[in-house]
């Protein structure tokens, strides 16, 4: 998918928050919904925004940045997310976290140089009965064991 | 004869299978020709065995579990009867038998967004109790049920009522704490993804009872199939008119939202939460003035976690003595422990305050997965204390886990066996908070990352940090203005106290 223009990128965001605008407490549903519609929040996005809601510009970022879930730059395409909370840790999540960053080659918060996905700590998925857990674009996984990670692993290169 | 089949639609089901499962269903009953209505149920809270599916027979609900796709096929041979995954009645089966489900009684037994099953099976009875009674007295029922605020804090949701109730303000909110953060806790996850209503009803009764007339609930984004079924069960009680102008015909007007958190733990405190839900950065405000006071946009707001909103319907339906009737000391009514990490039994377990941790652990969870014996059982969430074996005769109640150096949180707890480090253990609740901090204060924002430093040197083998490490939490403690900072030396001391040979012993590796 080629990155939309400026313009085009502005137009989009400028009918969301517009859209958004009347809620009360309108700023992060209207960052939801950047993100949904652009797969990031870009760096074009927050004057737009901030236009809007009549904010200052560093006010929208201040917000933005705040919180672990927005991001700046655009994710692989598919986000793996591995709970390392603890009822995860007590059913040996530190291992599945160490095989996944090994196996994906990349960091926390990394995308792999190809850019099918993007790796991700979460702090607890309300799977804890059912741990270690771990998401794949939205999609519950529970007891992830090392054949339940390679399986999930040769979906996300796939 | 059509065959009524049960398959949960619960994340935690689903993470284990659920929806290959009722596809197989599906593709085998149209094979053969059977005739099968499929309903995607809540979860009976059995997590261990999960997908547990659940077929209607003439002697009630029986159950078969955990269920593969591939088995599908055999159980319709069985005619789901005598099979290996038998396991008989599904209310029979000990660990569900052994419940008192108040909050949690149609979740797992009725279709979510049935509106029919929820009035079939007591739903709705509590707001028609609480619509002719004046708003005084709803507060007063509530007072007098003796419910504390689940989310953690245990404050009397009764008074806090009172108070926004006796509050001046154009508008009163609603708000329903649904960041569920703590590791080792699903119940609102649950509860919102199998019986949506009742949370809804529970918000309608607070509404009237201190004149707010609109609602939000802060739901976290890291569960999307809750924030789906509430955003369903909202439009579906929007066009039955239990929310809208006039609630059910006659009442005031009281509506509400769904908003999605955006992955901040903080954001389940209190105060946080309300400067996120303005659209601000989720940093903790000083208290006072009281949410009750200036809660959100600065008006009379009531914030109340999902399962203390989703306990008031039972409460108006049965009155203030019968829910009062269950509990221990201060601690009066139900409370679903959530029982996670490494047991065998994993799931949610409803019942009176007055359990012992250790029976909770050893007879209701069956000790651990792994089959090794129990080492130490976080209470309470990432800022819960870890008990060792010598505490688990402390009965579940607010006081009684205070007094036992701990607190009950939002009633997670998270077994680990023989193989735990507690210096990890304590590493990672100096990590946490650092992760999390919301930067307000120093010894929260700076302490938490010189605890990580500090657990690290112990780690290497200098075991003068530990007076460090003790010093460091009790700055954290006395400067923090809330319960993250503040906390996170229970988890933390906890670990050093109980189990000081992780820290002294030589290593054999070095931390991470
Ligand atoms: C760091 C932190 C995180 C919290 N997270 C939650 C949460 O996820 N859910 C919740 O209901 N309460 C949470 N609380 C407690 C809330 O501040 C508040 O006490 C609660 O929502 C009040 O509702 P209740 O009286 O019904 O428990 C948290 C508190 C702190 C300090
Ligand atoms: S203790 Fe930590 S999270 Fe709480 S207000 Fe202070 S800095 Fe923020
Ligand atoms: S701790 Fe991993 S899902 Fe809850």
């Amino acid at each position: 998918m080629a990155e939309p223009d400026a313009t085009e990128i502005e137009a989009r965001v400028r009918a969301i928050a517009a859209e958004l605008a009347p809620l009360e407490g309108p700023l992060l549903p209207i960052l939801h919904a950047v993100q949904a519609a652009c797969g990031h929040v870009p760096a074009a996005a927050l004057p737009v925004i901030a236009d809007v809601l009549n904010l200052s510009r560093a006010e929208v970022y201040g917000v933005m940045s705040f919180y672990h879930d927005f991001r700046a730059e655009p994710a692989g395409r598919k986000v793996l997310k591995i709970c390392r909370a603890e009822a995860c840790q007590a059913m040996g999540a530190d291992a599945v976290a160490a095989r996944a960053l090994a196996a994906l080659g990349v960091d926390w918060h990394g995308t792999t140089a190809d850019g099918a996905v993007t790796l991700e700590p979460v702090y607890c998925l309300g799977l804890c009965a059912c741990a270690p857990a771990a998401m794949i674009d939205g999609r519950v996984v529970g007891r992830v064991d090392d054949a339940r990670l390679d399986a999930l692993i040769d979906e996300v290169l796939a | 004869m059509t065959l009524r089949i049960y398959v949960p639609g619960d994340a935690a089901a689903r993470a284990l299978g659920a929806d290959e499962v009722a596809q197989a269903v599906r593709a085998e009953a149209a094979r053969r020709g059977v005739t099968v209505t499929l309903i995607r149920n809540g979860t009976r809270g059995m997590v261990w065995l999960e997908p547990l599916v659940e077929v209607e027979t003439a002697a009630g609900r029986t159950a078969f579990g955990p269920v593969r796709a591939a088995d599908v096929p055999a159980l319709f041979d069985a005619g789901f009867g005598d099979h290996a995954l038998a396991l008989g009645p599904v209310e029979d089966i000990p660990f569900f038998a052994r419940q008192t489900r108040l909050t949690f009684a149609r979740c797992g037994l009725t279709d979510p967004l049935s509106l029919e099953d929820y009035r079939a099976h007591g739903g709705l009875d509590g707001l028609r109790a609480a619509l002719p009674m004046a708003p005084g007295e709803i507060v007063q029922t509530v007072t007098e049920s003796g419910l504390r605020g689940r989310g953690g804090a245990g404050f009397p949701t009764g008074l806090k009522w009172k108070t926004v109730s006796e509050a001046e303000g154009p508008r009163k909110y609603i708000i329903c704490n649904a960041d569920e953060g703590d590791s080792g806790t699903f119940a609102d996850r649950m509860l919102m993804e199998g019986d949506p209503f009742a949370l809804i009803e529970g918000m309608v009764i607070a509404g009237l009872a201190v004149g707010a007339t609109r609602g939000y609930v802060y739901l976290r984004s890291e569960y999307p199939d809750a924030i789906r079924v509430m955003h369903a069960a909202v439009d579906i009680a929007r066009r039955a008119g239990i929310l809208g102008a006039h609630v059910l015909g006659t009442g005031p007007a009281f509506d509400m939202e769904i908003r999605v958190g955006a992955g901040a733990y903080v954001c389940g405190e209190e105060t946080s939460l309300l400067n996120s839900l303005e659209g601000k950065r989720g940093v903790v405000r000083a208290k006072p003035p009281l949410p009750a006071h200036q809660g959100f946009l600065g008006r009379p707001t009531v914030v109340n976690n999902v399962i203390s909103l989703a306990s008031v319907p039972v409460i108006l339906a049965r009155g203030a003595q019968h829910y009062a009737g269950f509990g221990l000391g201060r601690s009066r009514g139900t409370i679903p422990v959530q029982i996670a990490g490494n047991v065998k039994h994993g799931g949610l377990f409803e019942a009176g305050f007055g359990m012992t941790l250790g029976a909770l652990v050893d007879d209701i969870a069956g000790g651990t997965a792994t089959g090794r014996p129990v080492k130490a059982v976080q209470v309470g969430g990432p800022l819960g204390a870890y008990f060792p074996r010598e505490k688990f005769d402390t009965p579940f109640g607010y006081e009684e886990f205070d007094g036992a150096g701990g607190l009950i949180g939002h009633a997670g707890i998270v077994v680990f066996d023989d193989q735990a480090d507690m210096l990890k253990q304590a590493r990672f609740a100096m990590e946490f908070c650092a992760i999390e901090s919301c930067g307000k204060c120093t010894p929260c924002r700076i302490g938490a990352v010189r605890g990580v430093e500090t657990v690290d040197r112990i780690a290497a083998g200098d075991t003068a940090a530990i007076g460090l490490l003790t010093e460091l939490c009790d700055t954290m403690r006395d400067g923090s203005l809330c319960a993250l900072g503040g906390f996170t030396p229970y988890p933390v001391m906890s670990a050093l106290t109980h189990f000081p040979e992780d820290f002294t012993a030589p290593r054999k590796e070095a931390a991470e």
